[in-house]
């Protein structure tokens, strides 16, 4: 069956702005009414809002806790470290974003991002290292969206297939190394990572390992052995039973009581677990979704030529069940990250948190409105990234 | 030249889905070389009858042996079998999110642990061999069905099977098509590949085969040569049968 491709269609005639707001919003007299209605709404709500950003709001609680918000009480003379890692991190990814598919857009990005970044440090008369900084991520990102390509052709393909997982590996380690120290570096407790910082942390470790236990657990459910399909069920009906806190609950403030005094697990590392067990819960149902919608024939043909069990799954039936259900997958990812907002409750100072605690400080009582908005649009931005990169994945796998 | 013992002997094989009785106790032997056409109308078990042949389904009753080998319940010698037996399905069942290329060489690296060089030299001389050659680079979703189908043949022969099993190979194309892919199973049968064939076309099993089965309710009511069946079958049933499809 050939697939109609969808590019080939011809593209009607370019519009002027007037044919569109005629055609999409005044079409015809109920059209236009509704038109106007919304756009008087639209004017009442974001008036208010407007004239409230730019007269009685007082921003100076951004401007001055702007390195509490980002990385909380890290110490200041180590904080060379969090750059590290962050520039490590926008290399890295860099570099896998011009080995898989570079767009010039991605470049631009990088630019539009870079000033940004130098127009925040100016607001908030921030240093010249931190400027420094910002040049240096931007710098290496768009070197390497350049480097990459240049790698894809010139190293054999083997060597980056295994080589980039293994980068990531390392990254992982110099990341965690950097953040909480040792061997050379001055340690730091893992209760000092506050604020984005322990935001983006928990999510992205709670992310990464959810996944494969998720996608066991959907296995397991399948399964034919009544042993594991009953364990596999139970965990995920109890876990999807229980809300969130619930269980952060019992991860940060039960089990400390219920184990033995001499059994000291990190707070962070609690949480995390929590966070984790929590979504490979409903990651499993997801990913079993997927695994349903794949094709008995599918099977049957790997099965034909001689694969085994554990082949089928691998090379045949979870790359398809996974490609099906990444929007569900990444929405899923999308509602961790803005969950790890619940950690203030049970004693992580993360994004909220600290939020909170700036609140808290007599000299910007009141100011509500200013610090929600902003972390709010904090919270948007990572979300939206993971969307726009939920979307490239999939146009990239869609082209098969 | 056949060797004195057949490469597929199946004997009294019954199968019921619950209470169903689809194989009502289904004799088959096939020398090598041999390409038999399995005939019938639809729910005459012919379709289930040769996916038993695999270990695509499983039976009840009787015995089946494939190139010596018995087929049982013994997960190890399922996948050996399956190894020498290759298959072509009605919906063709290419793995979409892999190239041509890809689904031939998928089953020779991982099951005969072959170098990619050695797996994709193979399926070069494959696709050459259905006609596809430029096709190699392509998904299936690129495709028409009787290139599809080709791929299909291919992927199949690519782990160099005793016997070639085909499920309805051509009743999911256009009439247009058909014909392409019955040109590369009759060169096929002429190279020498032993061949089970459940088939509507009545062309390809008077030019083609060696022995003709037609199957109704579970049973296989008739067995000739292409020649007995058409000009002189017996069983009253065949008649039927052969007056509803000439």
């Amino acid at each position: 069956m050939t697939l109609i491709n969808s590019k080939s269609r011809p593209k009607s005639p370019p519009t002027s702005a007037l044919t569109w707001l005629r055609r999409n919003l005044f079409s015809t007299w109920y059209n236009s009414l509704l038109t106007l209605v919304s756009l008087w709404i639209v004017y009442l709500g974001g008036r208010g809002l407007l004239v409230w950003m730019f007269s009685q709001a007082q921003w100076t609680v951004l401007q001055a806790n702007l390195r509490l918000f980002l990385v909380g009480r890290f110490p200041i003379d180590q904080i060379w470290r969090v750059w590290l890692v962050a520039l490590i991190i926008v290399a890295v990814a860099s570099f896998t974003a011009g080995i898989m598919q570079p767009h010039r857009r991605l470049a631009v990005g990088a630019g539009i991002v870079t000033a940004c970044g130098l127009g925040i440090i100016s607001l908030v008369k921030g240093q010249l290292s931190d400027v420094i900084w910002v040049l240096a991520m931007g710098g290496i990102t768009i070197l390497n969206l350049r480097l990459g390509p240049w790698s894809k052709a010139r190293l054999p393909r083997s060597l980056l297939t295994r080589g980039l997982p293994i980068l990531w590996f390392l990254t992982f380690f110099a990341v965690l190394w950097l953040l909480s120290g040792g061997l050379g570096l001055s340690s730091i407790e893992t209760n000092i990572w506050q604020g984005l910082l322990l935001t983006v942390l928990t999510a992205v470790i709670s992310i990464a390992l959810s996944f494969p236990i998720g996608v066991l657990l959907a296995l397991g459910r399948r399964s034919s052995l009544p042993v594991i399909r009953t364990l596999s069920v139970f965990y995920i009906e109890v876990v999807r039973g229980l809300p969130l806190i619930g269980i952060l609950f019992i991860a940060g403030v039960m089990l400390p009581l219920i184990l033995p005094s001499q059994v000291q697990l990190d707070s962070v590392l609690r949480a995390i677990c929590g966070l984790t067990l929590f979504s490979a819960a409903y990651l499993a149902e997801n990913v079993r979704g997927g695994l349903q919608s794949v094709p008995q024939g599918q099977t049957e043909a790997a099965k034909a030529l001689g694969l085994n069990p554990v082949l089928v799954l691998g090379l045949v039936v979870l790359p398809q069940a996974l490609r099906s259900v990444i929007p569900a997958i990444v929405g899923q990812f999308i509602g961790l990250f803005k969950d790890t907002s619940l950690l203030s409750i049970i004693g992580l100072v993360e994004l909220t948190g600290i939020s909170r605690s700036i609140l808290a400080q007599p000299r910007f009582i009141g100011r509500h409105g200013e610090v929600y908005l902003f972390i709010g649009l904090l919270y948007w931005l990572f979300c939206y990234l993971m969307s726009m990169g939920s979307r490239r994945l999939e146009r990239q796998l869609e082209g098969k | 030249m056949t060797e004195p013992n057949p490469i597929i002997m199946a004997t009294d094989v019954h199968k019921w889905y619950d209470a169903f009785h689809v194989l009502q106790g289904v004799n088959l032997t096939v020398e090598r070389q041999e390409v038999v056409v399995l005939m019938g109308p639809s729910g005459s078990g012919k379709s289930t009858f040769i996916r038993t042949l695999n270990a695509l389904e499983d039976y009840q009753q009787g015995q089946i042996t494939i190139a010596g080998m018995e087929l049982a319940q013994d997960l190890g010698n399922i996948e050996a079998i399956r190894q020498d037996v290759g298959m072509v399905f009605q919906q063709f069942n290419l793995f979409p999110h892999l190239t041509v290329l890809q689904n031939i060489t998928l089953a020779p690296i991982w099951v005969r642990r072959w170098p990619r060089a050695k797996a994709e030299a193979v399926a070069m001389q494959l696709l050459e061999r259905v006609d596809i050659l430029e096709q190699a680079d392509k998904y299936p979703g690129q495709l028409s069905g009787g290139q599809q189908q080709r791929v299909a043949i291919a992927r199949a022969l690519a782990m160099q099977p005793k016997i070639m099993l085909f499920d309805e190979p051509t009743s999911a194309l256009d009439p247009e098509m058909v014909k392409e892919v019955l040109v590369v199973m009759r060169s096929l049968a002429e190279s020498g590949m032993t061949m089970v064939v459940v088939t509507h076309e009545v062309g390809f099993a008077r030019e083609v085969a060696h022995r003709i089965l037609l199957m109704d309710q579970g049973m296989v009511v008739e067995e000739a040569t292409p020649a007995q069946f058409f000009q002189n079958p017996q069983e009253d049933r065949t008649k039927l049968f052969l007056s509803q499809i000439l």
